[in-house]
């Protein structure tokens, strides 16, 4: 019984997005409905200017996003599993899980009026567009990666750490040679996901952006509502395409370093 | 030296853009850029409760706050609904086929938020591939108005946090100890009674992180209902992106946030408490 509603669940959430790759290949210029075999689609994407300067900016701000996110939800994730009592922790970890749980429509107008007032007090940012909504991703990142981070180090054998220290090593060489190699994974999830997360994001984007910064999900939601056209057909398979290759590379690379760690052992 | 600057990046960046929100909701109006005054000034406080009074003027504000709950209500049940056997299914598959299951749940997400509802919008709008096959199949006479409407979101909504109840579920489950549904059955236990005494129980405060997991986000959704929900549909997310966008009345829009914040802090509460809990 229940299996034979996981078949269903799984239909119901594979259908459409097969639906959307098979119809990408129809030469139909009506969505959703098959006309013959043609790649004009992905001709017509090939060649839509907009559309490729918009995912490039996105592109762009997903790679800084995640990067920043990282660093700074390292930070944070390192702050909450390992010091101990400090005055203001209770802040500190309510601040670093407010990103999680604030509607989104929230955390863009909050962002946007943070914006507003230091361009008001200091002039800066001039204009709002790839930048601001870079510093928005890698806060919205950073609690992300903060909580993978956090319970990685969590589950970390404290032992091995301290077995380096009693070598002789001294706290920046154990925090290089032990802590960083075995918290890898989990920076590596922790970006993953900020990058995903930033790559997907319209409302905190729209909210943030300027009149220069339209990035990709913008860009496609004021077209879907307008409008379908078969051209969203051919993105959703180069995205899923370029999704399922990011995978597969993680996956073998996981795979690697799971062998290399096992020999080591 | 990284809780110096941590904590400084979480002043600047989540504490104060919430203080502002607060702030703006009692500034007053103004026709310039941006569109409000500061109401604080070196004259002083010179707040308004505009924002207040074009709130409580009429009940249409109050609507779309119930509409939001409900929504939200009903799409974190559909969802606990469907993932709760998905969960108990990959949870009791052989271990070795349980990332694949999972990995299958996951993945539909990686092909982003947006191309899921354009594929939504492509199945079920008047000449989508759904009213094509029921035309050619002689059962409809004319296109079903299928998009733009409260199913139509709802299906949306669903398909989008599916995973977020998916997850918490699965993992109660998965810790749930199978002696425990053994010893039931042995002392005579059919398995429906196995189910509601031992297993339903036991993966309850799953059930409850699953739920409130959908609800939160659901509750201020504003993309969804844009793109699948009839135009009537006009939940929180929505009415605070309009009063931004179109109106420009960026005071009400803060005022709608923090009644947003108020609302849902109470669902926050239990599943900050259900997460502390062993």
């Amino acid at each position: 019984m229940s299996r034979l509603l996981l078949w269903l669940g799984l239909g119901f959430l594979w259908a459409p997005l097969l639906l959307l790759v098979g119809y990408a290949f129809s030469a139909s210029p009506i969505p959703f409905q098959w006309g013959g075999f043609s790649l004009r689609w992905f001709a017509a994407l090939a060649a839509d200017a907009r559309l490729l300067e918009a995912a490039w900016l996105s592109l762009r701000i997903a790679l800084g996003a995640a990067t920043l996110a990282t660093l700074l939800g390292g930070g944070m994730g390192w702050v909450l599993a390992r010091q101990g009592p400090f005055r203001g922790r209770a802040l500190f970890g309510a601040l670093a899980g407010a990103p999680l749980v604030l509607p989104e429509v929230v955390t863009g107008l909050a962002m946007l009026l943070l914006f507003v007032a230091l361009q008001g007090l200091l002039g800066w940012p001039a204009e709002r567009g790839a930048t601001t909504v870079l510093l928005a991703h890698a806060t919205l990142g950073a609690a992300y990666a903060a909580v993978v981070v956090q319970s990685r180090l969590a589950l970390l054998d404290r032992g091995l750490e301290e077995a380096a220290a009693d070598l002789g090593a001294s706290p920046a060489v154990v925090f290089r040679t032990v802590t960083l190699p075995l918290l890898a994974p989990a920076l590596g999830a922790a970006w993953l996901l900020a990058f995903t997360l930033s790559l997907d994001d319209v409302v905190v984007a729209s909210f943030v952006s300027g009149p220069a910064g339209t990035t990709l999900p913008m860009l496609l939601f004021s077209r879907l509502r307008l409008g379908l056209t078969p051209e969203v057909n051919a993105l959703g398979v180069a995205i899923l395409a370029l999704a399922g290759l990011a995978l597969g590379l993680a996956g073998a690379m996981l795979a690697r370093s799971g062998r290399q760690s096992g020999k080591a052992g | 030296m990284p809780r110096a600057l941590t904590f400084g990046w979480l002043l600047g960046f989540v504490a104060a853009p919430c203080a502002l929100v607060l702030v703006i909701a009692f500034a007053p109006s103004d026709a310039g850029v941006p569109p409000f005054l500061w109401p604080l000034g070196p004259q002083g406080w010179r707040g308004s409760l505009e924002a207040v009074a074009t709130l409580t003027a009429d009940d249409f504000y109050l609507r779309a706050l119930l509409r939001s709950l409900w929504v939200a209500a009903q799409t974190a049940a559909l969802g606990l609904a469907l993932a709760y056997p998905m969960a108990l299914a990959i949870a009791r598959a052989p271990a070795r086929a349980q990332p694949a299951l999972l990995m299958a749940v996951l993945l539909p997400f990686w092909a982003g938020f947006l191309l899921r509802m354009a594929a939504w919008i492509g199945l079920l709008r008047d000449s989508g591939w759904l009213n094509t096959v029921l035309l050619a199949l002689g059962l409809v006479n004319e296109p079903l108005p299928l998009l733009y409407s409260h199913p139509a979101m709802l299906l949306g909504l669903v398909h989008a946090y599916l995973p977020f109840a998916l997850l918490p579920l699965y993992a109660s489950l998965q810790r749930l100890d199978p002696a425990l549904e053994e010893a039931a059955a042995d002392l005579g236990a059919g398995r429906f009674t196995v189910f509601r005494t031992v297993t339903l129980p036991l993966s309850a405060p799953g059930a409850a992180a699953a739920f409130l997991l959908v609800f939160i986000p659901a509750a201020g959704e504003y993309v969804v209902p844009e793109l699948l929900g009839p135009p009537e549909a006009q939940l929180l997310g929505r009415v605070l992106w309009g009063e931004f966008f179109q109106n420009r009345d960026w005071p009400l829009a803060c005022l709608l946030a923090l009644v947003l914040l108020v609302l849902l802090l109470l669902p926050m509460r239990l599943f900050q408490r259900l997460e502390q809990a062993p």
